[in-house]
């Protein structure tokens, strides 16, 4: 077994030292009736190419995103990830670090953390960031707790416009909890979640660009949560999008959760992504999750540690803020290389272009009859009502080798008010040649 | 204001970067944003030109003040940084409880198959259907190896495996008319995350003390068991590297009480396919894909924490979760009957779904077997090796994956535990696992895993036999000053949380040294 170093005489070698007559015999302690009385009937080991024979053929049977026009998004997006980010973050030294508690042995790592919250804190203009969280889902869910805490209230109002997803997770996580409102669904845009504030409430939580791409306004947001003393969270599931809008940060929010995937990752059917949280310095103490701080060393030289963990479960134990025990460490990695080659020149261009695609989607798929669009604002996703059921349409889109966005319903499957709605995302990889074939494809199956 | 090592005052945040130290093999790296700046990018794209009217008033007015990298500045930056880091590729880990194992490139490979990293979780379920088969056949290694009734995939981490068992265990007793039961028993030796996951759930958490042979008090959890215990929290092996040898006692009383197991699946790689958790009758367990099945740590995840579920608890899984049906598998992604919900948007961790498979395809059930036998050997070896210089806390069965010492033989050197540790990355190694479990002093706990060759080990005993007896001798200076060989001397923990710098500010004009 090629993972495995020890030889046969290695093995009854080291037996002897520890005076063992064989291996069962270090299994003592298990109960003898559930020690090895079964018969696994699992495959045996397999050379490498043989595997890889089996990955593959599973492989196959996908149609990858390259295979075809692709425009689904929905909170996970389609982009570019330059080749000198996958080759960095293969590296050993990367890849295969285990959390830098040891930090005279980490500052690799710890540096890079350092440096992603910057930059997480710059593009939300926050005070500070986290090390990242695992998704932007349960980073929502989260915030959501930090802000009872924050507030010590309990009601929470999910925007109407909010991931469904990720409303589900904060449902699952406030589990038989009164105080959660969660407002129906709301493709055209329009909210009225500023009439759900009131003096019991902890936070209210809009994302923007939201669920069916419309851009909501943070600070009207901000300004009517504010005046009950409740807080205001902004959700982002497409981190380009703070390339060409204005940082929720400037407009009055208190905790930004973000979807950080579509910088450096690829969509890997849903995982691993990356939580982005930023907030505002003087609620740090209630922010979960790991931070990376600067201080020196013995000698004086600058150095990074892990800091302020008694917010942390392992010395907090039940007191702590979160159970979390982890940070999305290769994926933040990923992102933060992606974001330092961008650079801000590259990202605004990076934001502008998906939003001129988004224009030349947005026009083109007006003019097919039986499609309205119905966004007035968007950055680079939108929503469709189409003459006939979304969900039948997209199979029959995808029969033709064209993956052409996410029905509302398979998202909101008992709501029949959106059973007609596409919900359809335009990137830098988007071409004319892949929105003149949506369009004909459209047109014909609509006709 | 933070000075820098000339003593000049540098900026609100941040100390200054010294380029005069470091070796010329581990230079001192400076900050992404003391190299780069807003103009230069690594990534060509055009510059288009848009107009501002669907963007409906919110086009963004505060600079982004992101610092760029040219490719080849970049590439310099990160492999430079890279070179600061301790890596299982570089050098043994033996840390305890974290099963640092090797790391096979197969896994990486195939995780990027454009099949498996090009697709998006939302594309029609007919779209995927290799998907979902690899899902079903990563469920169907944990279902048997566990000989459990059902596997949730989903979770991102170990811990959010915990909270999901968890919750498993409150709807099944909330859907019983048990919903009353507000007590979950947590052993003293139990990771962090058991008791802060218990009271995320509102539970209060009622500790169960340790014997003195290590295992866990089999009397204790039979007297604090009552109609009020909703579940016991158990790491079987536990922490102190110990098969719990009453485990299925434990197990019966618990379910005799109308509470559930919920078993501490991080240690998993000492028995898999050796012992069959569902033979010992747990009733959740979540499995760190990032430990046992050897995906990458990646310096602090992602991780993946799958949870089995007994059959009791299977009608709670949350979804989405893959089926049989007519025109072949579905994703169900809507509650239906008593699943509790959704615990993260989409599938999980696809990604390690692929490199845990391709782990398990290469050993087969035959080579799992082994490597947990390897891993419970090296660490025997391990104890046996080192027993007659440091003292040994628990000796009445064999250890597991672990080998427990605590400080006792440190005593009157002037040497704690954290120093000890600090002197092992002078001779090339990562520190072990200290000051846990909690309930040895000065605890250090060293798990090799099977990966690790006999001539590693003994080398890893040596210098351990050689340091134990070097502060024995008197010479606490080596431990009290180390490391002394590390790209950094000892970190000031204290001051990085006392007034915290949690990001790179840019130096104010007006602060500039004056030469």
């Amino acid at each position: 077994m090629r993972y495995l170093p020890h030889s046969e005489a290695e093995r009854a070698e080291m037996l002897g030292v520890i005076g063992a007559a064989n291996i069962d015999a270090l299994f003592s302690a298990v109960p003898a009736k559930a020690l090895k009385t079964f018969d696994l009937g699992l495959p045996a080991h397999s050379p490498e190419f043989l595997v890889e024979a089996h990955l593959k053929a599973l492989s196959a049977k996908n149609h990858a995103g390259a295979d075809g026009p692709f425009f689904v998004g929905a909170g996970a997006y389609r982009h570019h990830v330059p080749a000198t980010v996958d080759h960095l973050i293969q590296r050993s030294e990367w890849l295969t670090a285990y959390t830098p508690y040891q930090p005279e042995i980490s500052q690799g790592t710890l540096q890079m953390l350092f440096e992603f919250q910057t930059q997480v804190a710059k593009l939300t203009g926050m005070d500070v960031a986290n090390a990242s969280l695992y998704d932007g889902s349960t980073g929502t869910a989260e915030a959501v707790l930090m802000a009872r805490r924050l507030t010590k209230r309990n009601k929470i109002v999910l925007s109407g416009g909010l991931h469904p997803h990720y409303r589900d997770v904060v449902k699952a996580y406030l589990k038989d909890d009164a105080d959660l409102e969660c407002l129906s669904a709301s493709p055209d845009g329009q909210g009225d979640i500023l009439d759900h504030i009131d003096e019991h409430t902890a936070a209210i939580v809009i994302q923007t660009p939201d669920f069916y791409g419309h851009l909501r306004n943070m600070k009207a947001a901000a300004d009517a949560a504010h005046a009950k003393g409740a807080l205001l969270i902004v959700v982002i599931t497409e981190v380009v999008s703070l390339g060409l809008l204005e940082a929720p940060g400037a407009l009055g929010a208190d905790i930004v959760v973000a979807e950080g995937q579509s910088i450096g990752n690829a969509l890997n059917f849903g995982g691993p992504y990356l939580g982005l949280m930023a907030t505002r310095k003087e609620f740090i103490r209630q922010m979960p999750g790991r931070l990376c701080g600067e201080t020196v060393d013995a000698e004086g030289q600058r150095g990074f540690v892990l800091t302020l963990s008694t917010r942390e479960q392992h010395i907090r134990r039940e007191k702590a803020t979160s159970n979390i025990c982890t940070n999305s460490g290769l994926c933040a990695l990923a992102f933060s290389i992606h974001m330092g080659l961008l650079g801000e020149a590259g990202f605004t261009r990076l934001a502008r272009l998906n939003h001129a695609h988004a224009c030349k989607l947005a026009d083109a798929l007006a003019a097919v009859p039986g499609v309205e669009v119905l966004n007035d604002t968007f950055f680079n996703e939108m929503t469709i009502r189409t003459s006939q059921p979304a969900a039948e349409l997209i199979e029959r889109l995808a029969a033709r080798g064209i993956l052409g966005g996410v029905p509302v319903s398979r998202l909101e499957p008992s709501d029949p008010s959106v059973a007609n709605l596409i919900v359809l995302a335009a990137t830098e990889l988007t071409t004319d040649a892949d929105i003149s074939a949506l369009c004909a494809a459209l047109s014909e199956e609509l006709a | 204001m933070s000075m820098n090592n000339q003593g000049r005052p540098t900026g609100v945040g941040t100390s200054g970067f010294s380029s005069t130290s470091g070796s010329s093999l581990l230079p001192n790296e400076p900050l992404l944003f003391e190299i780069g700046d807003t103009e230069h990018s690594g990534v060509d794209l055009p510059d288009v030109t848009i107009t501002m009217d669907r963007l409906g008033g919110f086009e963004r007015k505060t600079p982004l003040d992101l610092a760029g990298l040219t490719e080849p500045e970049a590439m310099r930056h990160y492999v430079r940084l890279s070179r600061l880091n301790h890596s299982i590729d570089s050098g043994m880990y033996p840390l305890g409880s974290c099963t640092m194992k090797h790391n096979p490139r197969l896994n990486e490979k195939m995780a990027r198959l454009p099949g498996f990293s090009d697709i998006h979780p939302l594309q029609p379920v007919s779209t995927v259907q290799g998907a979902l088969e690899l899902m079903n056949e990563l469920s169907h290694w944990l279902m048997t190896l566990t000989n459990t009734a059902a596997v949730a995939l989903t979770p991102k981490a170990g811990a959010h495996g915990e909270l999901l068992g968890m919750m498993a265990i409150k709807a099944a007793q909330t859907a019983a008319g048990q919903g009353h039961r507000t007590i979950v028993l947590v052993p003293e030796s139990a990771h962090g995350t058991n008791p802060a996951t218990a009271a995320f759930l509102g539970y209060s958490v009622k500790p169960i003390p340790a014997r003195t042979d290590g295992t866990v008090d089999v009397q204790a959890v039979k007297d604090a068991l009552s109609p009020e215990v909703a579940a016991i929290m158990l790491t079987n092996p536990n922490t102190c590297g110990l098969f719990e040898p009453q485990v299925i006692e434990i197990a019966e009383a618990v379910h005799a009480a109308g509470a559930f197991f919920y078993c501490d699946g991080a240690n998993f790689n000492a028995i898999m396919g050796v012992v069959r958790p569902g033979d010992l009758g747990i009733d959740a367990m979540h499995i760190n894909l990032h430990k046992t099945f050897s995906t990458p740590h990646g310096g602090g995840g992602p991780g993946a924490g799958p949870v089995v579920l007994s059959a009791a608890l299977a009608p709670f899984a949350p979804v989405p979760f893959v089926r049989k049906g007519d025109n072949g598998l579905e994703l169900v992604e809507h509650e239906t009957g008593e699943s509790l919900g959704r615990i993260t948007a989409f599938q999980g961790q696809m990604g390690m779904y692929v490199r845990a498979l391709t782990y398990m395809l290469s050993h087969g059930g035959d080579g799992l077997a082994q490597a947990a036998q390897d891993a419970v050997l090296n660490a025997n070896y391990i104890k046996a090796r080192l027993s007659h210089v440091f003292s040994v806390p628990f000796n009445d069965y064999p250890t597991m994956h672990e080998a427990l010492f605590d400080d006792t033989f440190l005593a009157g050197t002037g040497v704690t535990t954290l120093d000890f540790a600090k002197a092992l990355i002078d001779e090339g190694f990562h520190p072990m696992t200290m000051y846990f479990p909690l309930v040895v002093h000065g605890a250090m706990l060293i798990e090799p895993t099977e990966s690790e060759s006999k001539q590693t080990l003994d080398r890893f005993c040596d210098v351990m036999e050689e340091l134990a007896l070097d502060a024995k001798s008197g010479n606490s200076q080596r431990f009290t000053s180390a490391p002394m060989n590390a790209p950094r001397r000892r970190l000031d923990e204290t001051r990085a949380a006392r007034s915290p710098i949690l990001k790179w500010e840019r130096p104010v004009e007006a602060m500039k040294p004056a030469e």
